[in-house]
Formats: structure tokens, C-alpha cells, sequence
């Protein structure tokens, strides 16, 4: 996305302040994965991945990868104490069930009332939905880390979607590079302004309606 | 009575022009000798129905790339840009189902259900083309089962009767894969003689597999080697 490393680092950084002691967590492939690097040690969160382990952990050291030991997006990892392993239905049913208390993914487009579109680009990218479209229905907090808009400057956070979505009204909380923006029933609140960005710098980039909080401006 | 045959004599039942489900995500418990093998003997026309396309080189991948697939029916095919160049260029019909619904159409076929309902992708995209029911006023998608002519999965263990434990994340699709063949074959890095595993270990019952073949050990390079 053209994004420099510390830019992506931020926003994975930044998102790991919303997961909290006893937390069951999924995190999306990209800036998402990177959200567990900054976990703080004192709390105890189980990560879910959807090929079926409730509890991963870091990535192994070089040279002590099990090649039947893989995130869902096919890297070696390794597990905490108290994890599990089962089958892709159970891996879905505790998504479905709403057993994950937060999912973190990425997006193209976010509408002002929490409408996602992350998994198809009609005849560009069409890599599939995987279980993006489960996690975002279903997760009881649903966390999008994007760029605040695309590489062409044009906002991704609209008032409504362009693209086939992945589910409606589903988004909780949006980390950009610019921003952060509550997604509430009355619409987008800014709740932060990221340096060296102002107010009004997010307010140019966004396509949509955004309510100030008191304490951004 | 054993289950146990060779690879040779086992991939003969895969015929071109036939469905074949196979277990695994991405790449990680696709059964590698058994790929080897529709490789080598120029297996082609597949239906393959199989969580991902895997990685180009790695997995189901494979099969992909060496254009032995005309239809493919997954959740997710960007790790392997091989898959999304045929369906462009119209050599490869994909049929997408979200992840968890995907599965539980395997399960559903599997274990001989009718299909499923399931509200994920009730009101997008997903829901293009299929039956609706309302159940105590919400809607859900009324979702196929899915079986194939043949299913080929990965066990850590198989013993003599076909009752398998896996390992690890590689378990993911392949008990649910197991289930959903008319013919299932299990490909084992070891196989016991019946007795040997542990009743309360066993994950997939040997009912549900026709043969047992010895992997020869994964022969690719992982992604992310």
C-alpha cells in the first residue's frame, strides 16, 4: 500500500491499546498480524486463528519452524500455554458463536455507518473472502487498520460503499495513518489526530460526515 | 483386513474430469505424496474443492499452476496469483464460499446432511443466486453440501482401519475433507497396525476412509522458507 514501515508499525501499535486482559482475538493478514508484537507481557490475550488454534503464539526463532504449526496466513508460529487445536468448523463456530471479542482487519472502504468492503475489487482483485466475512459479522468488535486514503489520495472512508461489501454495519473503531474514528449509530467520530497531521487534514481526506470530540480540537 | 495400499494403486481411482476435495490450508496439510502423484500421472480436469489454492508451488497450489484444475471451489485464492490469472483468462471457474460456510458445506456433505443455514453473507454478495428461510423471523442462506468423487487428506497417524490423528494447525479441513469423499484416502507419515492408537485420540473414525497410503514427507519449499 506503499505504506512506510513505521507508519505501519504505528497503527499496529496503536491497536494493541484496545485489547485488553482475557480478550479472545483475531487478527487479519498484514498491519493486523503485527498488532500481537505489541501486546503488553502483563496481560493474557488468546489469539484465534482460522485454521484452527485458540492460543498462537510468536513467531518461532529461525531454524525451529514446524512446518504443521502455521497461522492462517501460512507462517510458522508457536503456541501459549493453554492453547488448542481443532477443525475449521469448530475454528468458525467460535466465530460465529460471537466468542471473539475483537477482530482487527483490514479494508478498501469503510462507509460513515460502518459498512466494510474488504474482500473483492470487481475485476481487479478478487482474491476470495476468506473468512473475512464471518469475522466481520460476527466479532463483537471489529477494528479496521487502513490507510487513510488510497494511493491515489482518494478517501476510503465514504459516506457510502462503491464496492460489493463484506458486511454492513459492522465496524466498531478505524486506525488510520491520519486518525482515529469512532464508528457509533449517530456516525464517525474523531476521537485522534495523528502528527503531524491537523483536524483539518483528516477532515480533507475523509469522504464522509466526521463529528469532532471536544477534546480533538 | 487392511486399508493400507500404495500410492501407485491408490491415485489410480483419481480420474481426469473428476471432483477431488482436498484437505489442507494453505499448503499446510495437503497431502504431498498423493499431489506428487496426479502430477506424475497427468490427472487433469479436476473440480477441486479445497479451503485455498495454496501457494504456487506449495500444496494444491501445484495442481493450479500446472493448469490440472478447470473449476475450483474455495474461500480464498490470493496466495497463489496462478489461481486468479486462469479465472481471468477464463481457464479456471472458481466458486467462492465464505470460510466458515465452506467448511460446514463439507461438514454438512460429510456426515450426510442436506445442507445448512447459516446468516453469514445473508445480505451481500454471498447471497446472489441462493434460497432464502426465514427461521423464528431471521433470515438465512440455505447453503449446499458438498461431497466429491474422491477425497485425499493428511494424518500425522493412520493405523490399519483408517482412523486418523493429525497434527497440529495441519489438522484445519482434513477431518471435515475426510468425511465428505465417496472414496477417501488418507496419506500418513506413520501407519500402526489396528490397536495401536489411543481410541480417545483418534479424530477422524476409520469408517470414513477407504485407504491408507505412506507419505513420503512434504516435498516442497514452504512459502516462507
Amino acid at each position: 500500500m506503499g505504506m512506510g514501515v513505521s507508519v505501519r508499525e504505528a497503527i499496529a501499535k496503536r491497536a494493541a491499546e484496545e485489547i485488553k486482559d482475557g480478550m479472545v482475538v483475531n487478527l487479519g493478514i498484514g498491519i493486523p498480524t503485527l498488532v500481537a508484537n505489541y501486546i503488553s507481557p502483563n496481560i493474557n490475550v488468546m489469539f484465534h486463528a482460522e485454521n484452527g488454534v485458540l492460543g498462537t503464539g510468536p513467531a518461532p526463532q529461525k531454524g525451529e519452524e514446524d512446518a504443521n504449526l502455521c497461522n492462517a496466513g501460512g507462517i510458522p508460529m508457536t503456541i501459549v500455554p493453554g492453547a488448542s487445536y481443532f477443525d475449521s468448523t469448530l475454528a468458525f463456530g467460535i466465530i460465529r458463536r460471537g466468542l471473539l471479542d475483537v477482530t482487527i482487519l483490514g479494508a478498501f472502504e469503510v462507509s460513515q455507518n460502518g459498512d466494510l468492503a474488504n474482500w473483492i475489487v470487481p475485476g481487479k482483485i478478487v482474491s476470495g473472502m476468506g473468512g473475512a466475512v464471518d469475522l466481520a459479522q460476527k466479532a463483537k468488535k471489529v477494528i479496521v487498520l487502513m490507510n487513510h486514503t488510497d494511493k491515489h489520495g482518494n478517501p476510503k472512508i465514504v459516506r457510502e460503499c462503491t464496492l460489493p461489501l463484506t458486511a454492513e454495519r459492522c465496524v466498531n473503531l478505524i486506525i488510520t495513518d491520519m486518525a482515529v474514528i469512532e464508528v457509533t449509530k449517530k456516525g464517525l467520530n474523531l476521537i485522534e489526530v495523528k502528527e503531524p497531521y491537523t483536524v483539518d487534514d483528516v477532515i480533507n481526506a475523509t469522504g464522509a460526515e466526521l463529528h469532532i470530540a471536544d477534546f480533538v480540537k | 483386513m487392511t486399508k493400507v495400499r500404495s500410492v501407485g494403486d491408490a491415485v489410480t481411482c483419481i480420474k481426469s474430469g473428476s471432483s477431488l476435495m482436498v484437505g489442507g490450508f494453505g499448503g499446510i496439510g495437503n497431502p504431498p505424496t498423493l499431489i506428487k502423484a496426479i502430477l506424475e500421472n497427468g490427472i487433469d480436469e479436476l473440480t477441486l474443492i479445497c479451503n485455498d489454492a495454496g501457494f504456487p508451488y506449495v500444496g494444491i497450489g501445484q495442481l493450479i499452476t500446472e493448469g490440472r484444475a478447470s473449476k475450483l471451489v474455495a474461500s480464498h485464492i490470493g496466495s497463489n496469483p496462478n489461481a486468479g490469472k486462469f479465472m481471468h483468462e477464463n481457464k479456471l471457474d472458481i466458486e467462492f464460499s465464505p470460510q466458515g460456510t465452506l467448511v460446514e458445506r463439507i461438514r454438512a456433505g460429510g456426515v450426510g446432511l442436506g445442507g445448512i443455514l447459516t446468516d453469514i453473507g445473508v445480505d451481500g454478495l454471498v447471497a446472489e443466486g441462493k434460497e432464502k428461510m426465514i427461521v423464528d423471523g431471521k433470515p438465512f442462506l440455505i447453503e449446499k453440501p458438498l461431497t466429491a468423487d474422491v477425497s485425499i487428506v493428511y494424518a500425522k497417524k493412520a493405523d490399519e482401519f483408517g482412523n486418523l490423528i493429525f497434527d497440529k494447525s495441519a489438522r484445519n479441513t482434513n477431518p471435515l475433507v475426510a468425511m465428505a469423499g465417496t472414496l477417501t484416502i488418507a496419506e500418513a507419515d506413520e501407519i500402526v497396525p489396528v490397536g495401536e492408537l489411543d481410541p480417545e485420540e483418534i479424530v477422524t473414525p476409520g469408517a470414513f476412509v477407504d485407504m491408507v497410503v505412506k507419505s513420503e514427507g512434504v516435498n516442497w519449499t514452504w512459502a516462507w522458507e
